[in-house]
């Protein structure tokens, strides 16, 4: 007999005769002999030892059950067949245990032994589906039964065994909560295990039986962040949701800063910011406010498993399935820092086109979210436009985000949108769009007039329905400014002969009575005309016509005081005791007689009072409380079971509480075990292999207290166990596994060590490169020119060889010279001594020659504050001279000589770079030049000429010097342009009577202006400047700075950056922009324990930060 | 999470049910029943209904409704789209999803259920992993069943269910290795009186249908990635490839599955495969309205444009019409005033049209809301974005297969205002 033929049978049996005799009741009468006899011969089937009749028996019993139909008779036949060969009704057999082993509790014992036979099975499949129904018996007493099976079977070797003992915990839960403390157990060391297929379950079984137990989570986040996108889809809905509660008892508020900054006065300070406006402006406000403060406030640093956690979810937004997009939307909207919540907007706009169900949900959490969250779902305002192919339900949604969404910029598409809208031949959508328009009015000041204008159009509408709803929405608008607007009123005064919808006659009435002082002639008519149909009208109409006979008794009592009294009456024997109550009530308060009290007195002030105009808000207002995507957001009630999101801690509580100790790897010995483990390998193998080497670059640039960084260091050891690991069961692999998959795992192999090698080689070019460094130190201490000459390139020293034989030439020039200098004073005695100290005294120095005073110059130290470079900057506008001088010297600048004054025949040129913004050319780095002469006679016309430069390199020359008188030194500015090189600017440095070659070459600190960033800007350049474009190298620090204090010192005086806050005092971080392409140069230096430390420049300029990195390192290793 | 899944048909009738936990009675379907008789239109029964003891969560397709029973918190998404799941599965195995298939198949659907969820939980959603573990019937098998007195049943676990890839099985086996893929793209659009467009955007699908032997692994690029905008993937495309190199590369799951659904950016104009023009109009006093119909085509890129069905929702005051299509059939369902005229291909010589009267009721005053049109068309060999794939390689296997694509366009939900 087919299968297909026994259904028919089957069917046909219980449509005809079949159906009423199963119904619920099969102890009736005269149908129950023909019941007895159908089950009879099921009974029978089951009874045969022929699998065919037992299987064809079982079905026929389960489509029964379907239906919902008793068979519990049939329990003792059934329950034997437990133990049946064939599968499938060894399936079924289970299936139908399941649903009735709750009724018959003994005959299900029974089956019991055969479980526990199964749960000793050699194939996996059998063990974890005895497990399954095992467990899924509902029946106290194999309560210890179930718990050894649970346990056992979570140290099962087959992961699919142990993700059937997770899916077993909450069912044991819920039949015997006492159990609670040893399935906490069973869930930690299931938690611990390191498949994919058993996370998503277990964390479920802990959602539901644990919630609270949040500690159990900290040795295992950041597995779950880590396998998160290997996770079955289920899994990854159930964990993201887990994760987002544990993250917010675990990490701090990443908008703190912003919440604070909104609460100090700083922000009225700075002038208006935009609520959604990015933090960018606010920080950089901010950033200044520190820099000039000297940062009081310990600046926020996202903890870099909070970052784990988002990084490691973002990908997942691009999952099929909707349920884990909102998840991971959630996730955003309650962790992430604002900036990168939008990120979410697309996804979920995606969702909408998905079947309504889904739209509903969906739109629902964007209506909440765009109330927080505007500016996040504003460019895609288009796709919440209306069709009218959708449901009514998702209409009306679509609305409310598009009402949330309006502001002055897009009312005016939006109400367009509306018009068309109102045409609608759904009448309740329509309705709520005249809502939507009345809140649009009272929300956006601007289009007030022009909503309400829209809406006494209306209010000539053929449809009842669609005056109501206006008359009530301009009562509320009308309430919020009445003066301007008496026309309407009059308008709506008329409209009381058509309109019959209650509460739209009762609104209309409660404006003239309200407002009767505005329209005192029409408002007695309207009584009067009300008071004839009074005994016809709806209750809520006859309370409004009351009040408005009070409202005129009281401001016109000559006209109504009859009709008052009339309505009155006729109130007094409405057939609603309401209205009776009020009728009396009424009377007493306005019309005087010798009882009434004082209060009558005040009438006037009871029922003219000013009311405040309502407030019209989204349902959605408050919404945000529960989580959101959840059930309760979306009914907006408690749902049972579910659990509030904590609120942020004031400080976070240790992180160091994540950390792992050695991983169990190495635990697995047994071949088996470890071919089940192989197959625990998440598929995304560049995923995970990615994650060590970025994790720990960004706890780096994160940076964190001490024990972080040493969990970096474990992290990046079970990498490498791992490692080894795979590489041992790639081993077997090649024996056993087909070809294809272990060309696949050996691509991922690859990939994984990919990242690694270039920072190997990078490193051995740069130590090279030290040696280099350590060699050029030696000379570079003797001069400084000398060490810049030494990057120059070979046209450029032979230039300089040629400079130096016209310098042999004058030589004898000179030296007359030189005798006669020396028998005058000199003219700054004191200058001498800190010249002494910034420069080193070059070997032609004579003994009994006069040094040359040494200029004030003024670097502009980057620790000044932005504000006060502003100024200088000002200054040096107007006088290049004397701006300078204002600023004490600092040690950090350096002096380069450009002509010496014996090759300069008396005239000694120096320069140094005073780090103030070239005002004529930003692109341009200032130069400071001193003169001096120190000869007996004026030099004129000092100026230069012909400049050689390298292509797309500038100069702008300073003014010519029209005389320098003898012993006076002058000092003058010229920009020059390096194109970013360090490339020497050659040019020829002219007096009246002679030239001389020049050139002056910058050190690659000075190529660079300090940028000002906030901890997050820097975070976020920093990860666009990766690969390639960073450098790192390990360094030893020299005796003298070892602490911030002089790292700071050392860096700042090596480059022209600026310090960017940091929360952790082992990491100091510094930014620059080049000076004439305004590439970014970011600098952090990280200690570590010793004097060991981590220098890392990022900058797109590859060669500018090499450079950087030689310099800063000889810096700091000094 | 879900309790009890209870399946309602359009009438009103449970025929099925389902408890993963203890029995819920399925009284508690009256919350849902009495939620549709307040819902006009059947797609407005909320999908969410609180009754006093549980959540009824419902999601309606093909005239069936799925109404699980929840009882404490629970992401609702994450049930309609398990909900959606189980009806795509069931789609797979039958065919269909009818009332009928599923009546006629119980005992499979029931063991199907039972692998999908473990008390209440997503156990097995992955088609490939099902269908070792519960064959899909065929009529071949049955014949052999009933002969050989095997089943349906698969005896061991599924390969995929432990494997780094759980959408395939493995041991896959074909005589002729075959890769088809579908870029099927809609038009979402909404285009205003005068004929300007309000809003127009561009979704696109892949779909695959897979058949090769062993475990192959795919890369498919596209000569312009930078279109797509927003994607979303089949649970077997590498993110990581695509994030670095814009590429798909996958192993994929054996037969039907859609690999990507994109967006295509909305900076790029969208190019409106046809036009309207309309005359609707009612006159005042009188009980005839006119209208005027014709369609053509625009930004075709040459390609006919076929299938064309234009569809309206008339005012309820129109009691008849009488219309003269140039081209095609048209009908007129008086009750549900829904008008639909099938016109097949437009020719761009002949533009096809719809010219008459509709008859109003006497005396009632002229409906002041205008239909909206609705228009289904499809045009071949062209994906209207201008996305293009580039190539399909293998890697891992050594035959080699037979590779297709192919494309088209659609009109989604494309709306004309009138």
């Amino acid at each position: 007999m087919s299968t297909s033929s026994a259904f028919n049978d089957e069917k046909g049996g219980s449509s005809s005769a079949g159906e009423p005799e199963y119904g619920h009741d099969p102890a009736s009468g005269g149908i129950f002999s023909s019941d007895y006899k159908r089950h009879d011969d099921l009974k029978e089937m089951l009874d045969s030892n022929k699998d065919s009749l037992k299987l064809e028996a079982m079905k026929r019993i389960v489509a029964m059950i379907a239906r919902g139909k008793n068979a519990s008779d049939l329990f003792p036949a059934v329950v034997k067949n437990v133990a049946c060969k064939n599968i499938e009704v060894k399936k079924l057999v289970y299936v139908y245990l399941v649903r009735y082993a709750e009724e018959q509790q003994d005959l299900a014992l029974l089956s019991i032994s055969t479980f526990q036979r199964g749960l000793k099975d050699p194939n996996q499949l059998i063990r974890a589906s005895a497990l399954r129904v095992l467990s899924s018996i509902r029946v106290t007493i194999i309560v210890p039964i179930m718990m050894l099976a649970i346990k056992e079977a979570a140290s099962d070797m087959s992961p699919y065994v142990r993700k059937t003992a997770a899916h077993a915990i909450p069912k044991l839960y819920s039949l015997d909560p006492e159990q609670k403390d040893q399935l906490i157990e069973v869930i930690e060391k299931l938690l611990a295990d390191k498949t994919t297929l058993v996370a998503g379950s277990v964390v479920m079984a802990f959602e539901e039986v644990c919630p609270e137990r949040i500690d159990l989570i900290h040795k295992n986040y950041r597995k779950l962040c880590n396998l998160l996108i290997d996770v079955e889809e289920w899994g990854q809905v159930v964990i993201i949701n887990m994760l987002t509660r544990y993250a917010r008892t675990q990490f701090l508020n990443p908008n703190i800063n912003e919440s604070l900054l909104e609460e100090g006065g700083e922000k009225a300070f700075y002038g208006s910011d935009d609520d959604d406006d990015d933090d960018d402006d606010d920080d950089d406000e901010e950033k200044k406010a520190e820099a000039a403060a000297l940062a009081k406030r310990k600046p926020y640093v996202m903890d870099p498993d909070h970052r784990l956690l988002l990084r490691n979810t973002k990908p997942l937004l691009q999952s099929r399935n909707a349920a884990v997009v909102m998840a991971v939307a959630q996730l955003y909207f309650h962790l992430a820092p604002k900036a990168e919540v939008g990120v979410i907007a697309k996804a979920l706009v995606r969702l909408m086109r998905s079947h309504s169900e889904v739209q509903y949900v969906v739109l629902q959490n964007v209506a909440t979210m765009t109330i927080k969250r505007r500016g996040m779902f504003e460019p895609y305002l288009k796709s919440f436009y209306i069709r009218s192919t959708d449901p009514t339900q998702i209409k009306i949604l679509k609305l409310e985000v598009l009402t949330n969404l309006a502001n002055e910029t897009n009312i005016s598409t939006i109400l367009r949108e509306f018009q068309t809208y109102i045409k609608s031949m759904d009448k309740d959508f329509v309705a709520a769009t005249i809502q939507a328009i009345g809140r649009c009015a009272t929300n956006i000041g601007e289009v007030r007039d022009t909503c309400l204008n829209g809406l006494v159009q209306l209010l000539s509408n053929r449809d009842e329905l669609v005056v109501a709803e206006s008359v009530v929405v301009i009562k509320k608008l009308l309430q919020m400014q009445p003066e301007q607007h008496s026309d309407i009123i009059k308008h709506m005064a008329k409209l009381t002969d058509n309109i019959q919808v209650p509460m739209a006659r009762a609104s209309i009435l409660w404006l003239i009575g309200e407002y009767c002082e505005h329209v005192p002639k029409i408002a007695p008519d309207v009584l009067r005309k009300m008071a004839k149909t009074f005994t016809n009208e709806e209750d809520i109409v006859k309370l409004q016509i009351i009040n408005l006979a009070a409202k005129l008794y009281l401001t016109n009592s000559k006209q109504t005081k009859l009709l008052t009294q009339y309505v009155l009456n006729l109130a007094k024997y409405d057939q609603n005791y309401d209205i009776r109550d009020r009728a009396r009530f009424i009377r007493q308060l306005i019309v005087p007689t010798d009882k009434s009290g004082a209060l009558s007195k005040y009438a006037k002030k009871l029922f003219l009072a000013l009311k405040p105009a309502p407030v019209l808000e989204s349902p959605f207002k408050d919404r945000d409380h529960f989580q959101l995507g959840s059930l309760s957001h979306l009914l907006n009630a408690k749902a049972g079971g579910y659990q509030e999101l904590p609120d942020w801690p004031e400080s976070a509580p240790d992180p160091s509480v994540r950390n792992v100790e050695v991983p169990e790897w190495t635990k697995c010995t047994s071949r088996k075990e470890r071919k089940e483990k192989k197959v625990e390998k998440p598929f995304y193998s560049d995923s995970e292999g990615e994650s060590g080497p970025t994790e720990s670059a960004d706890s780096e640039s994160d940076s964190g207290s001490g024990s972080q960084s040493g969990s970096e260091e474990s992290g990046s050891g079970s990498e490498s166990e791992e490692s080894e690991e795979e590489s041992e069961s790639e081993e077997e692999e090649e024996e056993e596994e087909d070809e294809e998959e272990e060309r696949a795992k050996k691509k991922k192999k690859v990939d994984k060590s990919k990242p690694k090698k270039p920072e190997s080689a990078e490193s051995d070019q740069s130590s090279g490169e030290e040696q280099k460094r350590i060699r050029k130190g030696g000379k570079d201490r003797r001069s400084g020119t000398e060490s810049e000459s030494e990057d120059e390139s070979e046209s450029e020293s032979s230039e300089s060889e040629s400079e130096s034989e016209e310098e042999s030439e004058s030589d004898t020039d000179i030296k007359k010279k030189k005798k006669t200098a020396a028998s005058k004073p000199p003219p700054k005695q004191t200058k001498k001594e800190s010249k002494k100290e910034t420069k080193e005294m070059s070997l032609l120095d004579l003994d009994d020659f006069e040094p040359t005073p040494s200029p004030q110059v003024t670097p502009v130290n980057s620790f000044l504050s932005n504000s006060l470079v502003t100024d200088l900057e000002g200054l040096s506008l107007t006088d290049t001279v004397l701006a300078p001088t204002t600023i004490a010297p600092s040690s950090s600048v350096r002096l380069y000589e450009l002509l010496h004054r014996i090759t300069g025949e008396g005239l000694a040129v120096e320069y140094c770079f005073s780090r103030q913004p070239f005002s004529p050319d930003p692109h341009m780095v200032a130069v400071q030049i001193q003169f001096t002469n120190n000869t007996t006679s004026e030099a004129k016309s000092l100026h230069i000429e012909e400049p050689k430069l390298q292509s797309g390199m500038r100069i702008k020359e300073f003014p010519e010097i029209e005389v320098l008188p003898a012993g006076e030194s002058v000092n003058v500015v010229m920009g020059i342009d390096f194109c970013d090189s360090t490339q020497a600017a050659n040019f020829q440095l002219c007096t009246h009577i002679r030239k001389f070659f020049v050139s002056i070459q910058p050190p690659v600190g000075e190529l660079m202006t300090p940028a000002f960033l906030t901890e997050n800007e820097f975070k976020k350049e920093q990860g666009q400047l990766m690969g390639m474009n960073e450098i790192s190298e390990k360094l030893t620090l020299g005796e003298k700075c070892q602490s911030e204090h002089v790292i700071v010192e050392r860096v700042t005086s090596t480059a022209n950056l600026s310090r960017v806050p940091c929360g952790s005092d082992k990491e100091s971080r510094f930014a620059g922009k080049t000076v004439s392409s305004g590439s970014l140069v970011l600098v952090t230096v990280t200690r570590k324990d010793g004097a060991g430390a981590l220098l890392t420049v990022n900058c797109e300029k590859m060669v500018i930060g090499t450079m950087l990195v030689k310099d800063i390192l000889q810096a700091l290793t000094q | 999470m879900i309790h009890s899944l209870f399946l309602v048909n359009a009438t009103g009738d449970i025929f099925l049910e389902k408890h993963w936990k203890s029995v819920v009675s399925r009284s508690v379907c009256d919350y849902f029943f009495e939620a549709q008789e307040r819902a006009t239109e059947p797609e407005n029964i909320p999908p969410v209904i609180p009754t006093p003891h549980h959540y009824l969560i419902s999601v309606l397709r093909h005239r069936i409704y799925f109404v699980a029973v929840i009882q404490s918190e629970v992401p609702p998404l994450f049930v309609i789209e398990f909900l959606h799941r189980v009806v795509d599965t069931f789609q797979d195995y039958f065919g269909v999803c009818t009332e009928a298939a599923i009546k006629d198949n119980v005992v499979v659907v029931y063991e199907l259920l039972e692998e999908m969820l473990d008390n209440g939980f997503p156990l097995a959603t992955e088609s490939n992993i099902l269908k070792e573990l519960i064959k899909p019937p065929t009529i071949l098998r049955t014949v052999v069943n009933t002969i050989t007195g095997s089943t349906n049943v698969g005896e061991q676990l599924p390969t995929g269910q432990l494997s780094v890839v759980p959408w395939r099985r493995t041991g896959v086996k074909y005589t002729n290795n075959e890769a088809y893929f579908d870029v099927v793209e809609e038009i979402d659009a909404i285009i205003d009186k005068s004929g300007s467009t309000i809003t127009a955007e561009i979704q696109g699908v892949i779909d695959a249908c897979v058949k090769l032997t062993g475990m192959p692994d795919l890369t498919l690029s596209f000569m312009n990635p930078r279109l797509l905008d927003d994607v979303s993937f089949h649970p077997c495309v590498r993110f990581k490839r695509w994030e670095a190199e814009r590429i798909l590369s996958f192993i994929p799951p054996d037969g039907n599955f859609r690999l990507l659904s994109y967006h295509v950016s909305s900076q790029n104009l969208v190019a409106i495969p046809v036009y309207v023009k309309h005359n609707i109009t009612f006159r005042e006093g009188s009980s005839q309205g006119r209208f005027d119909l014709t369609l053509g085509p625009k930004q075709t890129m040459g390609k006919a444009v076929e299938s064309v069905l234009v569809s309206s929702q008339l005012p309820r005051g129109v009691l008849n019409t009488s219309l003269n299509p140039s081209q095609g059939t048209y009908t007129f369902d008086p009750v549900t005033k829904l008008l639909s005229w099938d016109v097949g291909k437009i020719n761009p010589q002949k533009l096809p049209s719809l010219k008459g009267t509709m008859s109003l009721q006497a005396g009632a005053s002229k409906p002041d809301e205008n239909p909206t049109i609705n228009i289904q068309f499809k045009i071949q060999q062209l994906a209207i974005s201008g996305l293009k794939v580039n190539r399909l390689d293998m890697y891992g296997e050594k035959y080699k297969p037979f590779k297709g694509i192919k494309y088209m366009t659609k009109a989604g939900k494309f709306q004309v205002r009138t």
